[in-house]
């Protein structure tokens, strides 16, 4: 069932809901930086070492980022190969948005950050816990996350790839309901929210970089 | 009016096409645009050249045969209308006005503006079309109850000319409002409920065998569709075909 256009269509937008779900999350863990240090250490702590969460929820994650970018790859080339001449003038604007004709291009923004986030957090966990084995400090957390977003070049980074994080939700989001056949009179209101999402959700992420950008504490 | 046409032009389906760029004068306003290249025509016949192809039939919007990119859209700028239904008012004095074939691997150029959408047609045999009994005893279709919405968007989704500008307008070259359209017309009738399972899973695998890309919900086909058919009608294949194959 996997090799009909559809079937993928539809795993894209599975896939790409359980992202959004998680980005959400992430989200809320990652306010409480902002709001209240205490609780973003336990969180962190918890989610750190809790085994389902380890165990079972961050593998499923890794499947789910590294299908939806593979997936998002097959399909492109496909769709590339299903028209072989180009037209000498294609007026795309006039129909369509720019963030649905060009999902790949956030997408491959999106997952060069992808890259560079684990570098910074996924990578230095697993060496912290794993190789190194230091004891387990629940209060390590939020400043090692402050400390971060020291460098600037970091920081501008992080508020481009979220940028067009906003461009790949715009279209992504409300695109996943249409492909699993959810296209009725809620639609226009789903569409709202779902576009109010794709801007507050990583502007909040920005807002975060940002925050402890210019609230720096000493190492 | 004068205008200055760029034009594809390809010998058949095996050479290779370029653009080519032809003066035309005395253009009127209400002809209609496949008039204005019947006159474009006429000029290349009397000075001894190859006229252009290009493919038409009824002129009057129902045959969908007139398929024509015209400066980057398909059936030109404006909406909910075919190619023999724009009127060369819509354009001014000394405009450029590039014309190309609707591109797709799955519509290979025949020669120069026409190509072959033949793909369309064995998307349909694969599974539009329904069972009924013609051995004497036929019910009429108007005695069966059909509830009013389901008869209109049924209705709307038949609208399809099979022209192929969805097609033709999609980054993805992409046939899912076509199939879709025609998938939805049967799916919501009670008529077509006997194969509505075989339909739709063979209208699409048919689709993905044509080689047309995927679907990935730009809209685009829906905006320059010259009947209006809506994306809804791809929803609901999406729903047919979910359903279909956990039926197995
Ligand atoms: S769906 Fe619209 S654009 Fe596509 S073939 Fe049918 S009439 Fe033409
Ligand atoms: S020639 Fe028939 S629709 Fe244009």
């Amino acid at each position: 069932m996997i090799s009909s256009s559809i079937a993928r269509k539809v795993a894209m937008a599975l896939s790409g809901l359980f992202l959004v779900f998680f980005l959400a999350q992430h989200f809320t863990i990652n306010i409480t930086s902002v709001i209240a240090p205490d609780i973003f250490n336990s969180w962190s702590h918890f989610m750190g070492t809790n085994g389902l969460v380890q165990g079972i929820l961050q593998p499923i994650l890794i499947f789910g980022v590294i299908y939806h970018f593979v997936m998002g790859f097959i399909l492109e080339i496909q769709n590339r190969k299903a028209r072989t001449v180009r037209y000498a003038q294609f007026k795309g604007g006039t129909n369509s948005s720019w963030a649905s004709r060009n999902m790949i291009i956030t997408g491959l923004v999106i997952l060069a950050f992808l890259g560079l986030h684990f570098y910074d957090f996924w990578i230095p966990e697993i060496v912290h816990k794993y190789i190194e084995t230091h004891p387990e400090d629940p209060t390590r957390y939020y400043a090692e996350t402050v400390h971060k977003f020291e460098s600037p070049v970091r920081v501008t980074i992080y508020v481009v790839s979220f940028i067009l994080l906003i461009l790949h939700l715009w279209h992504g989001f409300s695109s996943a309901f249409q492909s699993v056949g959810f296209n009725n009179k809620y639609s226009k209101g789903l569409k709202l929210f779902t576009q109010i999402f794709a801007v507050a959700i990583p502007v909040g992420f920005i807002f975060i970089a940002l925050y402890h950008h210019f609230n720096q504490i000493p190492h | 009016m004068k205008l200055t046409l760029k034009i594809w032009r390809q010998k058949d389906a095996n050479s290779k096409g370029s653009m080519q760029t032809y003066p035309i004068d005395g253009v009127d306003g209400d002809m209609s645009f496949l008039e204005m290249l019947d006159v474009l025509n006429d000029g290349l016949i009397n000075q001894g050249e190859d006229p252009v192809v290009f493919d038409h039939d009824c002129r009057e919007g129902i045959c969908g045969a007139c398929s024509l990119m015209i400066n980057g859209e398909p059936h030109g700028p404006d909406r909910l209308i075919t190619t023999c239904q724009l009127h060369m008012r819509r354009f001014n004095d000394g405009d450029t006005i590039v014309i190309e074939p609707f591109r797709a691997k799955a519509f290979p150029v025949i020669k120069d503006l026409m190509v072959d959408r033949s793909s369309f047609e064995r998307i349909q045999h694969a599974g539009g079309y329904i069972s009924v009994n013609t051995s004497g005893n036929t019910i009429d279709a108007n005695a069966i109850p059909i509830e009013k919405e389901d008869a209109d968007a049924s209705f709307n989704a038949a609208a399809c000319i099979g022209c192929g500008a969805c097609v033709a307008a999609c980054k993805n070259a992409s046939a899912m409002l076509f199939t879709s359209a025609k998938v939805s017309q049967f799916a919501l009738l009670p008529q077509g409920k006997v194969e509505a399972t075989r339909r739709v899973l063979n209208m699409v695998e048919q689709m993905d065998k044509e080689g047309f890309g995927n679907c990935t919900n730009t809209g685009a086909c829906e905006v320059e569709c010259p009947k209006g058919i809506s994306l809804e009608n791809i929803a609901r294949m999406n729903r047919e075909y979910l359903s279909a194959s956990l039926k197995g």
